[in-house]
């Protein structure tokens, strides 16, 4: 809503408040002021004049050369490209010196070897915007009424020397979609009274209403009130400046006299009116219904519209003339032949209007209106003075009445509240005369009882219901920064992570202290992507109506955006690039289901993960790193005995350097080299990654640490060289050696792998070294030479292997 | 005899100062006090001295051996001395070369933002609680007093999965799970932060998905000068001790009062800029009493409990925190932007 602030005092007295004051206080006791427009702020010497001679440039078609009295001695020549001027007009002149917005200089010129001592105005020109222009000066200059003075300043004449406060109007404070309501507001912020224009009683032309028109409406829930007036021998044309002047400010378009007058009294109301050609409705009856499906409806900006059962109309009580609350028919405009208007004034439920205004893609001034609420006691109102207008600005005779469907019934509301309860709620210590000031402020009638007040809401303020509404409205008036700093005094609650977020964080510390970032990516991917590196198979969760094809469908692997993210940075020469996420997985359940949601963790390395040439070590990510990091995480998760690794096939990567996860006998994830082509696809460059079902791998509990006590005896190590078949694997030869080992095997580890010349081919030397420890006694050489032994011989049977000699 | 101890003496002696290194001065050793040496001579060749010379030179003769011996101790220390700052001189090395690298993460900015304002109110008694992402319509928007075709339902234009699914556009959901699994008993004191989703075009100021924290309080006499309080301690951890906040009325269907807050403006310190619109004021989160219909609705009695509720929109406080420019870095997770956040917060 923009707000002009001179308009506005002629209902509430600014004189001690400039309108930037005003927007702080309207900002902070409800209603947030967007910006304070000065329409006047670049604008110098502009003024009034009027074109005495106007012939063609003989240098160019599109130009004019004018001699304009500017109320100066001597007129002057003025150069002009406007299609629409000539000889006769008052017109706006910038002469040399004048400033324009945009910060533009009027300088005199020579334009195609004409001199030029100024520039002759187009309202674009002086900052208005092109839509709000009348259409008949939207592609010209702007003419002035025939009785404008020359030579005066152009600024107050266009009313620009104002300012526009903008309104960023919340949903519930559709009251504010008026001057009348702004008003109020502004009273009570000022604590000022506030002065409505008056409506008289309009004297008629001795004519009944219900002659020319009756009323009918299918289903009042539709339209609980529905009223028209006609006034009859009117004379369509333009509207007086300063009309103009206020419909342009607030954002509207001139039209002629009528249209404006009713978009004026909506602005002024809030209440939508429509002005139908009496002549052209072509009956003499009223019918408000919903459309049948199929029908069509003209309306005023020359669209043909389908209708549904969903859409309210206005019949002649055949055809449509109007989409209700929405936009009127082109059949029943009003123009310049129109010499009797039928003026609607109605409450249309404000549901209905917005599945309208939705549906057709239409969202007018009024519509907007009805979707939020009306006040229905303006209903009768607005129509009189909107009737009383067309009578002052464009002639005519009332008819008396008001023809009407009225089966509005308005429940007076009522707020009871208590002055203590409502402190302690607010945190205040408000005393009751303080409450009572308050209320006078907002112009709510009450009655007072010690503690206890009985507000009655007047109709404008429709959204106030409950206690905590008022409590509201007293708050704010009261004033928010009034309010003091406390913290929530009763019951102590213990604050804290739950296990599962504890051990969460740890995942995080761990990774990150392996030289991992966090990465976030979205959870909506492509149809492309979906299924990417992962075993779901299930159907996608699809957006029903995705802004992008990219955006469509959630996620089941949080790997194919990791792998964007480096494409992103290997285009840039992020070659080291180490990421991992935390986040969810969508799976499918079924329609109107929601999804499972299964937190994951995964990673992708890629480049050198050590660096440091100078002393010759560059090592590059490869599977064992990747590997090490995960170690790391699932021995800090107590984890290490609990995990093991398989071989894997998996979609997108690499099938001999791949692994399954197991935790217990569970898969709970994977991790290995990203497929060649998979690579191509995402413009990467050898890129490792991971991906852990979080849930899975959090499941358990963390046992507490526990203390074993240091060993006092000396452990004793022996090492065994085995020659096997090359395609044996490391964890089954480990698991052999473990159980034969017996108790006293404290650790086994892997310290050498070999394929080559000194061994046969399609075998390879795996070389274990093993820890054995008594935390009794010292263990001689002879009995771990017998386990030692014995290992080797259970090696041979199960794996065919050999020592290496 | 004496004679010719005191010149094997000497001659030592002049030996062991000369020694230019450890070899030579062993050499000495053994050419001196060794089996084979003059002086071990002597001894051996007092047997054919008279016997009442033999303990004199004899005392004599061990004399100069021990005189020897120190002499040889002092000196081979001074050698291993020079050795040792010989060996230290070779082994010296160029400090100011670079280390070996140890590779370091760090949280992204939006978790950082999230781990200290959690921090922050699992301090204050506050537990952190987490929903799903896809929502049924019900918790999304009816249980938080948006009924269909509620006009703010248009605030929030919502991605739709089915006519009852939908990515959450908010992480007030999370509020209503949680006062559903209290069952109507107070107090409750949550913080929820996740991802949520709008129906916007990714540019410079717009995200299309995004992260929210959620606050709510809810239990017996909760205040809207506690929800003040509270938010003031809010902006002060994350903006500093000098961060100003003010409230200003707002709508919400949720909440009752609505309030949005604004922080003073850090980058003008008021003056007015245009980050704070030349306003010197930030707006930064929304908040409000828990409406009475919303805590009904949830199994609360509105006659017994009051609450209170904020959220706070992640991305606009790290922007503000950092002074990041556009939205997007946030998700285009280049390593460049992410490492930016490695130190540690105030």
């Amino acid at each position: 809503m923009r707000v002009s602030y001179k308009w506005l005092q002629e209902y509430v007295d600014l004189s001690n408040v400039t309108p930037e004051e005003l927007a702080e206080k309207i900002t902070l006791t409800g209603i947030e002021v967007e910006e304070v427009i000065r329409p006047d702020a670049e604008i110098k010497n502009i003024i009034t004049g009027q074109v005495l001679e106007c012939k063609k440039h003989p240098n160019a078609d599109q130009l004019s050369i004018c001699l304009v009295d500017v109320g100066e001695e001597e007129p002057v020549q003025i150069i002009c490209g406007a299609p629409n001027v000539s000889a006769g007009q008052k017109v706006i002149v910038a002469k040399p010196g004048a400033r324009l917005p945009g910060g533009l200089k009027i300088k005199k010129a020579k334009i195609r070897g004409e001199v030029s001592n100024g520039m002759i105005c187009s309202l674009e020109e002086l900052g208005i915007e092109s839509r709000v222009v009348p259409k008949e000066y939207a592609d010209g200059i702007f003419v002035l009424p025939e009785d404008t003075p020359v030579g005066i300043d152009a600024v107050p004449l266009l009313g620009l020397d104002d300012a526009i406060l903008v309104l960023d109007l919340t949903a519930n404070r559709a009251d504010c979609l008026s001057m009348v309501g702004v008003a109020f507001e502004v009273g009570a912020i000022l604590n000022k009274s506030v002065h409505l224009p008056e409506v008289k009683k309009n004297q008629g032309s001795g004519e009944r209403v219900e002659d020319y028109i009756s009323i009918k409406v299918a289903n009042p829930e539709d339209a609980p009130l529905y009223t028209a007036k006609v006034i009859k021998n009117v004379k369509i044309g333009p509207s007086p400046l300063w009309l103009q002047n206020r419909l342009m400010a607030s954002g509207i378009r001139p039209h002629n006299n009528v249209v404006d007058i009713t978009n004026y009294i909506l602005l002024e109301y809030g209440q939508p009116l429509h002005a139908f050609d009496y002549d052209r409705i072509g009956s003499k009856e009223i019918l408000v219904r919903r459309a049948q499906p199929g029908e069509v409806i003209v309306t005023l900006d020359d669209v043909e519209r389908k209708l549904t059962e969903e859409d309210l109309l206005i019949t002649n009580g055949k055809e449509p003339v109007a989409l209700a609350g929405v936009m009127g028919g082109a059949n029943s405009e009003v123009t310049e032949e129109t010499t009797t208007v039928l003026l609607e004034s109605a409450y249309f439920n404000g549901t209905t209007i917005r599945k309208t205004s939705k549906y057709h893609g239409l969202r007018s001034e009024a519509s907007s209106r009805f979707e939020k609420g009306v006040d229905p006691e303006r209903v009768r109102l607005a129509a009189e003075r909107a009737a009383q207008l067309i009578v002052e600005l464009a002639g005519g005779e009332i008819v008396d009445g008001i023809a009407e469907f009225a089966e509005l019934e308005m429940e007076p509301v009522e707020i009871q509240i208590e002055v203590g309860k409502m402190n302690r709620f607010l945190g205040t210590e408000l005393a009751e005369d303080e409450v009572a000031a308050i209320l006078d402020r907002l112009q709510f009638p009450y009655q007072m009882n010690g503690e206890s007040v009985t507000v009655q809401i007047p109709s404008r303020r429709w959204d106030l219901a409950i206690p905590e509404d008022l409590y509201e409205e007293i708050a704010r008036i009261y004033g928010y920064n009034n309010i003091p700093f406390t913290l929530p005094q009763g019951n102590q609650t213990q604050g804290g992570l739950t296990q599962y977020q504890k051990k969460r964080r740890v995942v995080r510390e761990v990774l990150e202290g392996a030289g991992l970032n966090e990465a976030i990516t979205y959870s909506l991917t492509s149809h492309e992507k979906y299924g990417q590196f992962s075993p779901i198979t299930v159907e996608p969760v699809r957006l029903m109506m995705p802004m992008s094809e990219e955006h469509a469908e959630l996620r089941v692997s949080l790997i194919p955006h990791l792998l964007d993210a480096v494409s992103y940075n290997q285009a840039r020469k992020n070659n080291d690039t180490f990421l991992y996420e935390i986040g969810s997985i969508f799976i499918n359940r079924g329609k109107d289901v929601q999804p499972q949601e299964v937190e994951h963790v995964a990673g992708v390395l890629t480049g050198l993960y050590v660096n440091h040439p100078w002393q010759g070590e560059k090592i590059p990510v490869d599977f064992f790193i990747v590997k090490g990091v995960l170690e790391q995480l699932f021995a800090k998760l107590n984890l290490t005995e609990r995990i093991t690794y398989e071989k894997a096939v998996l979609d997108g990567m690499h099938p001999g350097q791949t692994a399954h996860i197991l935790l217990d006998h569970d898969v709970i994830g994977f991790l290995g080299k990203i497929h060649p082509e998979r690579e191509k696809e995402y413009d990467v460059k050898n890129v490792y990654a991971f991906e852990i079902n979080l849930e899975k791998l959090l499941q358990e509990e963390l046992p507490e640490s526990t203390y074993k006590p240091i060993p006092r005896f000396p452990a004793i190590t022996r090492d065994i060289a085995l020659i096997v078949d090359k395609d044996t694997e490391a964890y089954e030869l480990q698991k052999v050696i473990k159980e034969t080992g017996g108790k006293l095997l404290q650790t086994v580890k892997v310290f050498d792998v070999y394929e080559g010349k000194h061994v046969a081919e399609g075998k390879k030397s795996i070389a274990f070294t093993m820890e054995f420890y008594d935390p009794e006694r010292t263990l001689t050489d002879e009995e771990v030479n017998r386990i030692n032994e014995k290992i080797v011989e259970r090696l041979r049977t199960t794996h065919g292997a050999e020592l290496r000699q | 005899m004496k004679e010719r101890l005191y010149g094997l003496k000497d001659e030592a002696l002049q030996k062991i100062s000369a020694a230019a290194n450890l070899k030579e001065l062993n050499d000495i050793r053994v050419a001196y006090l060794g089996k084979k040496g003059p002086i071990t001579e002597v001894l051996r060749g007092m047997g054919k001295l008279p016997p009442e010379e033999r303990p004199v030179i004899g005392r004599l003769a061990n004399e100069v051996r021990q005189v020897i011996t120190k002499e040889l101790e002092k000196k081979q220390k001074e050698l291993e001395q020079q050795a040792l700052e010989e060996k230290l001189k070779q082994e010296a090395i160029d400090v100011t070369l670079p280390g070996r690298p140890i590779n370091l993460g760090n949280h992204h900015p939006l978790t950082k933002v999230i781990r200290e304002i959690e921090d922050l109110f699992i301090g204050l008694g506050y537990t952190v609680e987490e929903g799903p992402e896809v929502e049924t319509d019900y918790y999304n928007f009816e249980a938080l007093n948006l009924p269909k075709n509620h006009p703010a339902r248009d605030m929030q234009d919502t991605f739709y999965i089915t006519e009852d699914l939908l990515l959450r556009t908010h992480t007030s959901p999370v509020q209503v799970r949680t006062m559903e699994k209290y069952r109507g008993q107070g107090p409750l004191k949550i913080i929820c932060p996740g991802k949520v989703f709008r129906r916007d075009d990714d540019d410079a100021t717009h995200s299309h998905q995004f992260m929210q924290i959620e606050g709510l309080v809810i239990d017996e006499n909760i205040r809207l000068s506690d929800l003040k309080g509270t938010l003031n301690v809010l902006a002060k951890k994350v903006f500093g001790e000098d961060c100003e906040i003010r409230l200003r009325p707002s709508f919400f269907p949720f909440t009752e009062p609505s309030v949005e807050m604004d922080i003073s403006c850090k980058i003008c310190a008021g003056e007015g800029c245009h980050v704070c619109k030349h306003t010197g004021w930030i707006e930064i989160l929304g908040a409000g009493m828990v409406h009475p219909r919303v805590l009904e609705m949830s199994g609360f009695d509105p006659k017994k409990y009051t609450g209170f509720a904020f959220g706070i929109g992640v991305e606009r406080i790290a922007m503000l925190k950092y002074g990041i420019d556009d939205i997007r870095h946030f998700y285009t997770n280049d390593i460049r932007f992410l490492k930016q956040f490695s130190a540690l917060s105030k």
